[in-house]
């Protein structure tokens, strides 16, 4: 399960790389978000997926999975939130401004050099 | 110790001069800033007799004990007579200054402020014992030496001027730097004075002529030496003080300071006496024969300090050369260290005093070109006494000061010709040659100086202003050196005893346990008619001739082309890095986010794999992997079904559907690998996500591929698909193998126990990364404010048409 899990880890990143490069804006921000995926989905297989309770203290239970990935993951879902609701309005004020989602176009001009 | 903080005397007055220069408008500042090197050099005095006896004096002041950096001062006979040069010749510049710069005019706070720190620096770079110090007060003058030149910032050639000799001299210290760091870990110290004391084993070591080169670059640079001198005659854009001060008296002479203090450890080697000595000569030669070409009087005399320069740089390695002479202390080889600092006390007072003339000269007539100047002789006597004295003196005729060290100079040349152990014997006497032709056109610029800018015809039309004699107060100071080169001539043995030979005795500690020992003895006329003084009647006679035919052979020097210079050479590869840089970096940095990122993903795949195949860190083991049942394979089949669909979808609406879908299954995973709370939290987020996603949707345009070509499509997908092998193998190694056990198990032993809870992930958040969360909430206010912002701030663009209308 671990190198299964692995390549779809592998191929979330690819997919979420190759449309951050794109040039529509929305398809950045899409990006963005399957690259948060892909991160929560490899903290939690590099901690292995052996254990067999969930890690809440019951009687008679000890085996449970490594609680730790699951709290960073946690921490990481909130935060990638904040982000895409960020990239969402940074979207809508630049589109607003400029009139363009164009990454090509929205490269700023020479007038600082 | 009070001589360390000593050194800092002028930078802490110069805390006042701002002040002073603004609320005492009445007075000049000048008069202030005055006190400050009168008082050093009173002091510097005291040590006088001690360093004479071959006492030394040391202070020191622990800087960062830790790496053996301290701030020493180490007066010994070299460095008090240029603490000596320093303060004296920087009191009668800072008087000379009083009256050469306006009050009224001029912004005399920056003036005296640069000049302060440049004294402190200078004081610092001779008698800093440790070389991080040294180097540290090293930049510290090519710096105010930078600010000085460029004093007058509104005019193109003074800002030139001020770069070029910083570029330069700056590359010279980085690479004397690298030097030092050479010595230190050949001798485990900074300080020179242990490094001297062990200069036998340093010798031997492989590292030795590395750090030798690397300390003669930046002695050469800062000297003024061929082919780095050309910053010299461009920094005479500063005003003619600082000229006489920096770019003649002292600043100049830090190279010829290093080469003096690294003497006893470097002469050693052969490379060392050969290159010193032949750099040397070249200057010499090149200086003497370009000034004849100036026709600024300043640019004669910076030519003419170049070749002096050389000169005193020539015997330098001339003294190193009798390291390798037995018993050198009885024979002829004994003259040219004694020469060398000798000429370096002449040079500053006749160089000094020259200096001061051009300024007063400019100053009185408007123009320092000296084919509009002639005839000045009748119209200010004694500023012409005070020129004449100087450049005979220069030209090394007697009764002055010049011709004794002129003399020693020729001894020590004819000593190279009688050394024969490394280079071709003859190599000496082309030395010789070279420098007895070098000394004719020392003659011939002498005079054309003097009696060109004097004597001739007077042309009051072509001056700006109409020439009278300098006020008293600007003749003072180049009169009192005007005196010491006469006097010096008449009691040169009182100024060996007291100034020269302690400071011989520094520079070749290898002959000379003490100054007593210098057995040097100089006299204008030995009783007979030796070689030197036949060479000197040559040049006398050479000299003479060639002067009287310098209007028929001066034409000659436009036959070199201007396109060959060393300047040319400079400029472009200035404009040459400039626009070449600026080209290299537009290349990259061309704005798109997109370039951006592909360079850093880029660079992540190849440092990752890299770093995977060097530590050969793959590894796939099957063992221990929990098993794949049917549910898993439906769910990634969906989750890849959701990914390919937002990668190909043509509306919005699907991308983003699509994109919840991904983040529902990511959430059904969660479930399935035991993460309860992870699922309950992606499930809330992902929801409020599309909702987000769905509610900005109608301000967002459409979707489009903004006619993306096959080419931008395909080295994307190359970025892409490294990133995703690199992660897809990374997460593989990390699963398959562990460098070191987890340090969960001390959650699951503790939570109960230590924070009271059953739920760990809960408890993790709240208790023992509690810190963590509460920041993670700041996080997240902070992007609800710039959310708020983003939406409530009214268009700017929107704004301005309103303005329009």
């Amino acid at each position: 399960m671990e190198i299964l899990m692995s390549v779809i880890i592998g191929f979330l990143f690819m997919a979420a790389v190759y449309l951050i490069l794109s040039r529509s804006l929305i398809r950045v921000i899409i990006g963005t978000g399957l690259l948060s995926h892909g991160a929560h989905l490899l903290i939690l297989t590099m901690g292995g997926f052996s254990g067999s309770a969930p890690p809440v203290l019951a009687d008679g239970v000890t085996d449970f999975v490594d609680p730790l990935p699951q709290a960073l993951i946690l921490t990481a879902i909130v935060i990638s939130f904040g982000v895409t609701a960020v990239f969402l309005v940074m979207a809508y004020r630049a589109y607003q401004e400029l009139e363009t989602d164009n990454m090509t176009l929205l490269k700023g001009n020479d007038e600082h050099d | 110790m009070i001589s360390v903080l000593l050194l800092f005397a002028p930078v802490a007055a110069a805390l006042f001069v701002p002040f002073l220069a603004s609320r005492l408008r009445g007075i000049h500042t000048g008069w202030f800033v005055l006190a400050v090197p009168v008082l050093l050099f009173i002091y510097y005095m005291g040590f006088l007799p001690q360093v004479k006896d071959g006492g030394v004096h040391i202070g020191e002041l622990s800087w960062i004990p830790s790496y053996g950096i301290s701030l020493t001062s180490y007066i010994d006979g070299l460095s008090l007579m240029f603490s000596l040069l320093i303060t004296g010749i920087g009191a009668l510049v800072v008087l000379y200054s009083i009256f050469y710069l306006d009050k009224a005019k001029e912004r005399l706070g920056n003036f005296y402020v640069y000049l302060l720190m440049f004294m402190t620096a200078m004081l610092g770079v001779v008698q800093s014992d440790n070389m991080i110090a040294l180097y540290g007060f090293w930049e510290l003058t090519s710096i105010s030496s930078f600010l000085l030149i460029g004093y007058w910032y509104t005019r193109d050639r003074s800002r030139f001027g001020a770069l070029k000799s910083m570029m330069i001299t700056v590359f010279g210290g980085l690479m004397m730097l690298g030097g030092f760091v050479l010595l230190y870990l050949m001798g485990g110290t900074f300080s020179v004075r242990e490094l001297v004391s062990m200069a036998p084993e340093l010798a031997e070591h492989s590292l030795f002529t590395w750090a030798l080169v690397l300390v003669l670059l930046g002695a050469f640079t800062k000297s003024a030496q061929f082919p780095f001198y050309i910053w010299l005659p461009d920094a005479m854009e500063a005003p003619t003080p600082v000229s006489a001060y920096l770019h003649s008296a002292t600043m100049v002479k830090a190279g010829l300071y290093l080469v003096a203090r690294f003497t006893p450890i470097f002469a050693a080697s052969e490379i060392w006496v050969w290159l010193v000595t032949s750099v040397g000569v070249l200057t010499l030669f090149w200086g003497s024969f370009f000034a004849v070409k100036q026709t600024d009087l300043k640019g004669i005399l910076a030519f003419s300090t170049v070749s002096q320069l050389g000169l005193i740089m020539s015997l330098l390695g001339a003294s190193a050369a009798a390291f390798h002479v037995e018993g050198a202390a009885e024979t002829m080889f004994k003259y040219a260290g004694f020469a060398a600092i000798f000429h370096l006390v002449n040079h500053a007072a006749f160089k000094g005093s020259l200096f001061m003339v051009a300024g007063i000269v400019d100053h009185e007539t408007g123009t320092r070109d000296i084919r509009k100047l002639g005839g000045l002789m009748a119209l200010m006597p004694v500023t012409f006494t005070i020129a004449l004295i100087g450049s005979l003196s220069m030209a090394g005729l007697p009764p002055f000061g010049g011709f004794l060290s002129k003399e020693l100079f020729l001894t020590g040349m004819l000593s190279l010709g009688e050394l024969d152990l490394f280079a071709p014997a003859s190599w000496g006497t082309v030395l010789l040659v070279v420098a007895w032709i070098a000394s004719v056109f020392t003659f011939i610029y002498s005079f054309y100086f003097v009696f060109r800018t004097f004597t001739g015809k007077h042309k009051p039309d072509l001056l700006p202003k109409s020439a009278h004699e300098a006020p008293a107060g600007m003749l003072i100071s180049p009169a009192l050196l005007g005196l010491i080169v006469v006097a010096i001539f008449f009691v040169p043995n009182f100024v060996g005893d007291w100034i020269v030979k302690p400071a011989v005795a520094a520079v070749q500690p290898f002959m000379y346990g003490s100054p007593a020992d210098v057995d040097v003895h100089v006299a204008a006329w030995h009783g007979h008619i030796t070689p030197e003084l036949m060479m000197t009647i040559g040049i006398v006679i050479a000299g003479l001739v060639l002067y009287w035919l310098l209007p028929k052979w001066q034409g000659a020097y436009r036959i070199f082309p201007e396109y060959l210079t060393l300047n040319r050479l400079y400029d472009s590869t200035m404009i040459f890095a400039e626009t070449g840089m600026n080209r290299l970096s537009r290349s990259y940095m061309n704005g798109l986010i997109r370039s951006y990122l592909i360079y850093m993903f880029a660079g992540i795949v190849i440092i990752v794999l890299g770093s995977m195949v060097v530590k050969d860190a793959f590894a796939v083991s099957f063992e221990g992997t929990a098993p794949i049942g049917p549910i898993e394979i439906g769910l990634l089949a969906v989750l890849v079904a959701s990914v390919v669909t937002t990668l190909i979808a043509r509306k919005r609406l699907t991308a983003i559907l699509a994109l919840g879908a991904a983040g529902y299954v990511v959430a059904l995973l969660f479930v399935i690998f035991k993460a309860p709370d992870l699922a309950l939290t992606q499930l809330v987020i992902e929801t409020v996500s599309v909702a987000l996603y769905l509610l900005a949707f109608y301000h967002l345009p459409k979707l489009s591929r903004h006619d993306e070509k096959r080419k931008f499509r395909v080295g994307n997908a190359i970025i892409a698909a490294g990133v995703g092998l690199m992660m897809a193998l990374l997460a593989m190694s990390a699963s398959s193998q562990k460098a070191l056990p987890s340090i969960s198990q001390f959650y699951k032993d503790t939570v109960y126990s230590e924070a009271g809870g059953g739920n760990i992930v809960n408890v993790i958040l709240v208790d023992y990364r509690g810190f963590d969360t509460l920041f993670e909430i700041a996080v997240l206010s902070i992007a609800a404010i710039g959310i708020l912002g983003m939406i409530k701030l009214r268009l700017s663009r929107k704004g301005d048409q309103h303005e329009k209308q």
